[in-house]
């Protein structure tokens, strides 16, 4: 069957993942229940940001990744400005040995939302520069256009804020992005629960990114595994094509044979 | 000589290079990276480039986030 799991794989850039669920590792209350938790949800890509060295820090997130065999992709979380974030990339480049980079630029520390203008400036500078760039952005469908034209790899569209497990607040704009895509389209920040991320499957992501709502989720290992299965029934939901909505009922079973009652003489069953 | 280093003053020796500077965090080489001012330093230059007075340098590395 061509819609077996283990043969739709979501590709980027030419590297293929049987997985569609892209994790983080932010918010995660130690490494071992992080560990877990990535392992759970059968991820086979995670994203780490890039941050001061710290001599008191013991343990590596890198370490963990390797154990478990994920690629990584680093990211600029923390950027305000296309500099920074492009800096940032540069130096993860450097530190990881990767030419992936999760691109985010945002506004203001409150609202965590990406700013577009810095984002198509970082964009455009990181694929000159050679970068395979996923670049995460707000749901909006021309920036989103926009930022395919201009070489990205994968285009990210929010749900929702990073962290507000408040779903998908514009499912219309993700439907729209989806329908003009012309690189994968990943569901990245916002998801809170399973259903969130088959829905955003449902609507035709190629993938969904989540951190948050696995790793502060009050059992994270267990939510990793709904995760994993709520992205595979998504997709499988989205390739069978669901049915259309109705006003009225539509009787599942054929009316033609139903017994007729109406013209017996008996009287009512009474003993 | 004073220079910063991840935003806070450092005195090290003159003439100390990136790459014994790096060396003496003891967390040896492997997933790190490292910029002076704007510019970031490949791993290849780090033993030939020399610190200056007041150089801001970062030094960078995976972590939990994003």
């Amino acid at each position: 069957m061509d819609t077996a799991p283990s043969q739709d794989v979501l590709t980027i850039a030419g590297v293929s993942f049987a997985s569609r669920l892209i994790t983080g590792t932010g918010g995660a209350p130690g490494f071992e229940i992080l560990e877990a938790a990535l392992a759970a949800s059968g991820t086979e890509m995670t994203t780490v940001a890039m941050r001061r060295v710290d001599r008191e820090t013991s343990g590596s997130v890198l370490d963990l990744l390797a154990r478990l065999g994920l690629r990584v992709l680093p990211n600029t979380a923390g950027c305000f400005t296309a500099r920074d974030a492009v800096l940032t990339a540069q130096m993860a480049r450097e530190a990881l040995e990767t030419n992936w980079i999760k691109l985010e630029v945002i506004g203001d520390d409150v609202t965590l939302l990406p700013d577009a203008v810095e984002l198509l400036d970082a964009a455009e500078a990181l694929v000159n520069d050679g970068f395979v760039v996923l670049a995460y952005t707000n749901d909006d469908p021309i920036v989103a256009r926009r930022l395919a034209q201009l070489g990205c790899a994968a285009v990210m569209p929010l749900g929702s804020p990073i962290g507000s497990g408040l779903g998908i607040g514009n499912p219309h704009n993700i439907a729209l992005i989806v329908d003009q895509a012309t690189t994968p389209i990943i569901l990245d920040a916002g998801i809170g629960t399973a259903s969130d991320a088959a829905l955003a499957m449902e609507l035709g992501c190629d993938g969904v990114l989540l951190a948050t709502a696995v790793t502060r989720a009050q059992d994270p290992v267990r939510m990793a595994l709904a995760m994993k299965y709520a992205v595979q029934g998504g997709r499988l939901a989205r390739m069978a094509g669901r049915i259309p909505r109705r006003w009225n009922a539509l009787a599942s079973s054929a009316h033609g044979d139903v017994a007729d009652f109406s013209a017996s003489d008996s009287g009512p069953i009474h003993d | 000589m004073m220079v910063f280093v991840n935003g806070t003053s450092t005195e090290v020796v003159p003439g100390l290079t990136l790459g014994a500077y790096i060396d003496q965090l003891g967390r040896g080489r492997k997933g790190l990276a490292v910029a002076m001012g704007d510019t970031v330093i490949r791993r290849g230059l780090w033993d030939e480039t020399v610190m200056t007075e007041h150089d801001r340098i970062e030094v960078l590395t995976a972590a939990q986030g994003g």
